[in-house]
């Protein structure tokens, strides 16, 4: 079967058919979200909206509350106060199901990947392609080997499907992560700390698989503790002080001094 | 290697697919249960040539019938292991089983409404252990441990200890059912041989499969890609219950009675067979032809010891011994690897 350049919007899978048409607008607005643990309270009135296609550079320090952030984003948490809306429709998730039928996806810090299973199983996890044969639905490897394959290439990594994942690199389960959220066509990527633990060169092939996903039009949350890579990558930069959003900027505008700066306290607002 | 600009890429996939870090035969000469088998195969030989008792046409019908018992209980407990569970109650889940048949038989009923019966039975101690250890969350070791003791004292009570060795009207079925043979092949063995290509196709052609191997490996993961993990589960403690259970049955016609011991400390055996085939503790690995070639082992070496004179109490020694090497070498070779 002929696998064109475009194989990776073309591919035909169960909850491609969920995404919901969001139009030329935002992807989601956040307006208000507060989160509370207990007495901890993580985030304070957040408001945030996401473009299509833009890269996010969401930093602070420890214990800012970006993880809760994106956690409530992908479904994991729900917000205490506040709304989020799709287009203009507010949405609410009851889990992370949900926010991947939204066309949200979550690519974890530990990826979540099973070692002993191929790059293209793994992908494919949870919605493995099968097919009919007499009375048998079996698990359809080469399909899936094949998308796996058409993926890995809109990304430009050099993923190989039938290898295990124990086997590869950073960089490479990385890819894998990320092609995952290709198959749902979502709209919008979270990412936590994905360089966090990995080599220079791989850092590289991440912040690529980034610029490939913004291509296709997917927004990007980049958590990152590492000012150069949110600067390479960004096209906006969000800052987190003790659960307020204290800086919303064009990464244009903006300089790592001056983000260490809104860290830190040092400078108060921008 | 895989460039932007090259337009051919129906050939460029077709070179990324074949190009794989190891071919089948490769991986499968790469296999524990490879070695298993040769060592099988090596013991085998070797008995043959130096006593004229084992490649006898009756030691060798002997030997492979008993060592389908073991083998059908392994391919449960190899599925248990590879989602990184144990079943220690399969011992006492086979002579609940055998022991509601007996009765049911015992008081006129149908082999195949007995059967069923005891296969129902099995699965509901499945059932109840998948449950325990899925939904309440529960260590898959202490939730077996006790259903090993429960499983037991039902069948004690169930035929107050006794005996049973009148099967009913259907006896003659039962006993052509698990003594019998078609074509020089003893039942056990043909059931064997069904049952391990069914689970291997479950475990390597449907999705079910593919969640297990999943679940082992990373739960977590598992959970969050949306496999009904909880429910995976407690199929794949049914799966190993129903082995046992069909085990019973089988067993019960060959011996042609049934006692409450049935299956005594048949768990390490059955547990034994699957490391030595390769099955991983930690879960996430394991195969079928590795459970079977397992318990061939451990069927050759039984037999050996017996056809050589040894006493059988050292049985238990080798049989822990080859348990404990099994499982070092599978952490030498994962030391090495990393
Ligand atoms: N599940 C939870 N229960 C209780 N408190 C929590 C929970 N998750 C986070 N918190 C608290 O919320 C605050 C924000 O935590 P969060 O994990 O969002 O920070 P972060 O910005 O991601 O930090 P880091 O850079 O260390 O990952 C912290 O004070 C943390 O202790
Ligand atoms: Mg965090």
């Amino acid at each position: 079967m002929p696998i064109d350049g475009t194989a990776g919007f073309g591919l035909t899978t169960e909850l491609g058919a969920n995404n919901r048409g969001v139009g030329w607008m935002s992807v989601l607005r956040l307006t208000g979200v507060s989160k509370n643990f207990g007495a901890i309270q993580a985030l304070k009135n957040v408001s945030l909206t996401i473009e299509p296609g833009q890269v996010i550079g969401l930093m602070g320090d420890n214990g800012a509350g970006k993880s809760t952030l994106v956690k409530i984003i992908a479904g994991n948490f729900r917000p205490s106060h506040g709304q989020m809306q799709i287009g203009d429709h507010e949405v609410s998730f009851h889990g992370p199901l949900d926010a991947r039928k939204n066309g949200i996806e979550i690519v974890y810090q530990d990826l979540a990947l099973c070692d002993n299973l191929t790059a293209a199983v793994n992908v494919f996890l949870g919605r493995e392609l099968t097919r009919q044969i007499g009375p048998l639905r079996i698990v359809d490897y080469a399909a899936m080997n094949r998308q796996a394959a058409a993926l890995f290439k809109e990304l430009k990594s050099e993923t190989r499907p039938r290898d295990l994942v124990r086997s590869m690199s950073g960089g490479q389960r990385q890819a894998v992560a990320i092609a995952r959220t290709r198959l749902s066509n979502a709209r919008l990527v979270l990412m936590d700390e994905p360089t966090a633990a990995i080599s220079v060169r791989q850092v590289a092939e991440v912040l690529n698989l980034i610029r490939m996903l913004q291509d296709q039009g997917v927004a990007v949350v980049l958590i990152s503790h590492r000012m150069p890579d949110v600067f390479s990558v960004a096209d906006r930069v969000v800052v987190l002080r003790r659960g307020s959003v204290v800086a919303d900027k064009p990464i244009s505008q903006t300089s790592p001094e001056e983000v260490t700066g809104l860290i830190t306290g040092a400078i108060e607002h921008a | 290697m895989l460039d932007a600009n090259q337009t051919s890429s129906t050939a460029d996939l077709d070179a990324v697919m074949t190009r794989q870090t190891q071919t089948g035969l490769a991986t499968f000469i790469g296999q524990q249960a490879f070695w298993v088998f040769l060592a099988a195969a090596l013991a085998a030989l070797t008995l043959g040539l130096v006593t004229d008792s084992f490649a006898t046409p009756q030691n060798l019908f002997n030997v492979t019938r008993n060592f389908a018992f073991v083998a059908i209980v392994a391919l449960g407990m190899t599925v248990v292991i590879i989602s990184g569970g144990i079943d220690l109650s399969v011992g006492s889940v086979l002579c609940l089983s055998a022991m509601i048949l007996a009765i049911q038989m015992n008081a006129g009923q149908s082999f195949w409404v007995a059967s069923a019966m005891a296969l129902a039975a099995a699965l509901l101690v499945g059932l109840i252990n998948g449950i325990l250890i899925a939904v309440v969350g529960m260590p898959s070791f202490v939730v077996t441990l006790g259903m090993l003791s429960v499983a037991r004292s039902l069948a004690m009570v169930l035929s107050d200890n006794k005996m049973i060795f009148q099967f009913g009207p259907d006896e003659t079925l039962l006993f052509w059912v698990g003594g019998g043979s078609t074509f020089g092949l003893p039942h056990p063995v043909v059931a064997l041989t069904l049952l391990a290509l069914l689970t291997g196709f479950l475990l390597n052609w449907t999705r079910w499969g593919v969640h297990v191997f999943a679940i082992g490996a990373n739960e977590r993961a598992a959970t969050m890609t949306g496999i009904r993990v909880p429910l995976t589960k407690i199929s794949v403690f049914m799966f190993s219950s129903l082995m046992a259970g069909v085990a019973g049955v089988l067993m019960a016609g060959w011996l042609g009675g049934v006692t409450t011991n049935l299956g005594q400390s048949l768990e390490l055996t059955v547990i034994a067979a699957a490391v030595i085939g390769g099955a991983n503790l930690m879960g996430g690995a394991g195969t079928v032809f590795g459970a079977v070639v397992g318990a061939a082992l451990i069927e050759i070496i039984r037999n050996s010891l017996i056809l050589l004179g040894v006493s059988t109490f050292w049985q238990g020694a080798f049989v822990g011994t080859f348990i404990v090497l099994a499982v070092a070498f599978d952490r030498i070779r994962a030391y090495r690897n990393s």
